[in-house]
This record gives structure tokens, C-alpha cells and sequence, in this order.
């Protein structure tokens, strides 16, 4: 499943873009604490691909996922 | 001695479609054409599907006869590209030598790479596999081998998501048994030529004397001998060296049969618009135009003609393809599909010479600026934003619009 999510993000000189915040559908809006890892990855559970950054939010790992600048989550399945 | 891999996407456009879609992985997937506008073939199938017997090529129906839960899902030509470009670039990293062969194939020279990569190409092959299965989640299989023919005979032979090397010790082994139609560039006229002097495997076609087969099919019976001898030396193209154009044409399959010369004019008049922007923007200039003309008993005929200038304007490339056209066509059957191609090309920056006696060069030269301008406005405001007057005549006929929407049929399909 994908959830597909806003987001904001900080663009530095190199063009390198490191995801801050995301708001979640019912508005709550979320600071990203912190990215560990990133890297070109896809995902089969929600179908896509793109730079995958695994952060942690609210205490809780993450993964997110920016292809072509639609930024997109897996979710659990129904 | 080389070390080249040929890596194949399996099931590419199929694959794309199934990983941006998990609904549909668990059933048999075609991606296929548009059937209301008679372009209803498949371009490319899962493994679910393959197993049922659906082929690249075939109609949807027959398609649908085979696999009746077939989830059918229309092309979408951005993705691929992107796919294509995000796989080289993975490639990249192992080698300045990339050669692309169609959207979902690619050579890799590692030759010169083997020293800085500490590995072997084996490996190699094995990594490069499991980035883009992680990276893309898509599978590719990898031939391993030391010249591109048996790569690329490497890589078909296990799919999907497999590394098969064929190392020089057991070419023969491994190569020889196989149908000689396996073997690239030998398609079914080929394939049938070799036949008629029982070369039927690739071994019987390395070991039948070089002059018979020179004798038979020319040229070509020399280059597959040693392709089956091992002895192809054709490099892997550098990524920055493009492959030399030599025709630019455009065809369509039209909504309805053609049945008179205007139906044909007007297609023309579409099909010669697109090649001649594609010119300009290749900055060529072709001096000849070749048209295909297949009725709706899907007979084919193609001729081609010589022009008297180089040009790459659309009104010279029409004129002689209406020329060919009323020269070789009898109408004995309405017309399904056709096509135009420009040949012969050269640089466009070659002077042209002026004449005293007539004003032909110079008013080719009055109509590429018009041309260009038209190329500036659609560009800015869309394809639409001007037209040809005689376009409106059937709206149905000349709506298509073969720069933008061009299909891509990968190269299994013409196997």
C-alpha cells in the first residue's frame, strides 16, 4: 500500500535534498528527528521507486520514499 | 581477451507496470496498444502470462484466448525511459563502455574496468543484478562472455533474474547446440536461406565452409560465421558516442482503411511533417524518401526513391512519397497501414549551391525557415497551436500526432 504524503524539505547548495517534515492526511504535521540512511531503493510493498530516506519520527523508523519529487510511504496492509 | 556482459530487463515494460501496480502482480499482465484505434498488440508480458502461452506481437484476442483473466494495461513510454536511463546509470559505474541495444538491453565492456573493480565479471554480473533488483525492482538476466554476440546469447538463455557466463574454454558446448535463428541478426529470412544447406544450430553454421556461406548470403555469411566462431571483434560503443543515424522515418496503423489517394496524401502530409522536424532536430538533411504500403490483407510493399537536393523540409518529402506512392500502388486493396522514411542523409551544414537558371535551392531554403518557425510554435504552445489547412479535411484520419506520441516496440517484438 502507498501512502503518499506532503512534505518539506531543505534543498542545499548541491541540489541534495534532506527531508525536514511531513504532514500526515488529517493535517498533524511531523518533524523528521533524524535521516540515517539514503539511497536509490524501490518499493515492492508500495510500488515505486526513488531515493529512499529511513529517518526517524516521533521515535518510530521510517521509511520515505521521493520519486521524482512525490514523496510516498508504505503502508500496512488493509 | 574480453569481458563483456549483456544485461537484459526481463519482461521490461511488463515488469515496470507490475511494480508501480502490486494488484496486478498475481495475475497474467500484458502491457498492450489501444484496441479502438487498431493498435491492439501486446507489447510485453509478465512471467504469469508468458507461462500461459501469451507472445509479444500477437492480437489482444488472441492474447485473451490463451490467458482469460489477462489484466491488460495501456504503455506509458515516460516510465520506461526513465527506467532505461536509471539502469545505464547503474551500468555506468562499472564502465565508460555502455551500449545500449533498445530501451531494456544494454552491452558492458568490463575489460578495462576488471583492474579498479578488484572483482571478476562473474561477480560483477551478480552485483549489477541485485542493484537493479533493489534499486529499480525490477529483474534483469546477464550473459557473461568475451565477445557481444554469445553476451547477448548468454542472457537469453536464463530468465528471469539469472547470470549465465559463456567463457571461451566451452563456447562450443555451451553456443553450438542452439538454433541458428538464436544467434542476432539472423531472423526468418535468414534462418530459412541457412536451412536450404541444412545449417540448422549455430555449431553447423561455424563449421560449413566460409565461401559457401559467403556465396549464399554475401557479406552477412562471412560476419555470422565468425559470430558463431567466436570471432566477433565489434566494440561496445563508449557512452558518449551515439550511433550514427541512417533513416528517420515515421508509420502508422490508421483508424480506418485508406481508400482513396487524398486519404493517402493526408496521412502522408502528417507522417512527413514529423519526419522532417525530426531531421531538423537532428540536423540532417536526407536525400531520399523509402515509404511502406501495407494493405489490409497485411501485404507489404516498400520503394524508395532518390531526390534531387537534400532537403528536410516536409513538402519535397511528401511530393516524392505521393510520387512513389501513384507510381507502384493500384489500389486493389484499401490501405491498413503505412510509412515513410527519409534515406540518405547528410550534415545539414553543407552549403547548398544556388542556381542562376531556377530558384528551386533557394526557395527550399525560404521554406526551412518557415518550417523551423513552425517548429518554434509548437514547441512553445503544443502540437496543436498550428496545422495544415488540408489536415481538417478528416479530422479522424490526421489526428495523430508521431513526434510526441511515437511507440516503441521493443525488439522482441520483430523476433
Amino acid at each position: 500500500m502507498k501512502i503518499n504524503l506532503k512534505v518539506t524539505a531543505d534543498f542545499d547548495l548541491d541540489g541534495k535534498i534532506m527531508p525536514r517534515a511531513i504532514e500526515w492526511e488529517d493535517g498533524r504535521v511531523f518533524a523528521i528527528d533524524r535521516v540515517f540512511d539514503v539511497r536509490r531503493a524501490a518499493s515492492l510493498k508500495a510500488g515505486g521507486v526513488g531515493m529512499r530516506y529511513i529517518c526517524r519520527i516521533c521515535g518510530r523508523t521510517v521509511a520515505l520514499f521521493n520519486d521524482e519529487n512525490k514523496w510516498f510511504m508504505e503502508g500496512k496492509e488493509n | 581477451m574480453r569481458s563483456i556482459l549483456h544485461v537484459d530487463m526481463n519482461n521490461f515494460y511488463a515488469s515496470v507496470e507490475c511494480l508501480y501496480n502490486p494488484e496486478i502482480r498475481n495475475f497474467p499482465v500484458a502491457v498492450a496498444g489501444d484496441p479502438l484505434n487498431r493498435h491492439g498488440i501486446i507489447l510485453a508480458k509478465n512471467m504469469i502470462a508468458k507461462k500461459l502461452g501469451v507472445a509479444t506481437g500477437e492480437a489482444i484476442w488472441e492474447a485473451k484466448l490463451k490467458a482469460p483473466g489477462l489484466v491488460l494495461v495501456p504503455p506509458d513510454y515516460k516510465k520506461y525511459l526513465r527506467f532505461s536511463r536509471m539502469a545505464r546509470e547503474i551500468y555506468y559505474e562499472y564502465s565508460d563502455q555502455v551500449e545500449a541495444f533498445g530501451l531494456d538491453e544494454n552491452w558492458i565492456d568490463l575489460t578495462y574496468s576488471l583492474k579498479y573493480l578488484h572483482s571478476d565479471p562473474v561477480s560483477i554480473a551478480n552485483t549489477i543484478r541485485e542493484r537493479v533488483k533493489e534499486e529499480l525492482g525490477v529483474t534483469v538476466s546477464v550473459g557473461v562472455s568475451f565477445n557481444k554476440i554469445f553476451a547477448k546469447l548468454g542472457s537469453d538463455m536464463k530468465k528471469p533474474d539469472a547470470t549465465t557466463e559463456i567463457p571461451y574454454e566451452h563456447f562450443r558446448e555451451i553456443v553450438w547446440p542452439l538454433p541458428v535463428s538464436d544467434l542476432l541478426y539472423v531472423g526468418k529470412a535468414t534462418a530459412r536461406k541457412l536451412e536450404l544447406i541444412a545449417v540448422n544450430t549455430i555449431g553447423d553454421l561455424a563449421r560449413m565452409d566460409v565461401a559457401i556461406l559467403k556465396r549464399r548470403l554475401g557479406k552477412w555469411g562471412e560476419i555470422l560465421w565468425l559470430f558463431a566462431n567466436g570471432m566477433d571483434t565489434s566494440p561496445v560503443r563508449k557512452i558518449s558516442e551515439s550511433e550514427q543515424i541512417k533513416s528517420i522515418g515515421n508509420g502508422t496503423t490508421c483508424p480506418r482503411d485508406l481508400k482513396t489517394e487524398q486519404d493517402v496524401r493526408l496521412v502522408f502530409t502528417v507522417l512527413a511533417e514529423s519526419v522532417a522536424a525530426r531531421l531538423r532536430d537532428c540536423c540532417v538533411k536526407c536525400q531520399g524518401v523509402q515509404i511502406y504500403l501495407r494493405d489490409n490483407d497485411l501485404f507489404t510493399i516498400s520503394r524508395q526513391k532518390k531526390m534531387e537536393f537534400p532537403c528536410c523540409t516536409s513538402a519535397p518529402i511528401l511530393e516524392t512519397a505521393m510520387e512513389l506512392f501513384r507510381q507502384h500502388y493500384r489500389w486493389h486493396k484499401p490501405l491498413r497501414s503505412v510509412s515513410l522514411s527519409a534515406i540518405y542523409l547528410v550534415t545539414a551544414n553543407k552549403h547548398v549551391q544556388l542556381s542562376l537558371f531556377d530558384d528551386t535551392a533557394e526557395q527550399l531554403l525560404v521554406q526551412e525557415q518557415i518550417e523551423k518557425t513552425i517548429d518554434m510554435l509548437r514547441y512553445r504552445f503544443g502540437h496543436n497551436a498550428i496545422m495544415r489547412a488540408s489536415a481538417l479535411l478528416d479530422k479522424k484520419l490526421t489526428g495523430f500526432n508521431p513526434k510526441e506520441d511515437h511507440t516503441i516496440h521493443p525488439y522482441s517484438y520483430f523476433r
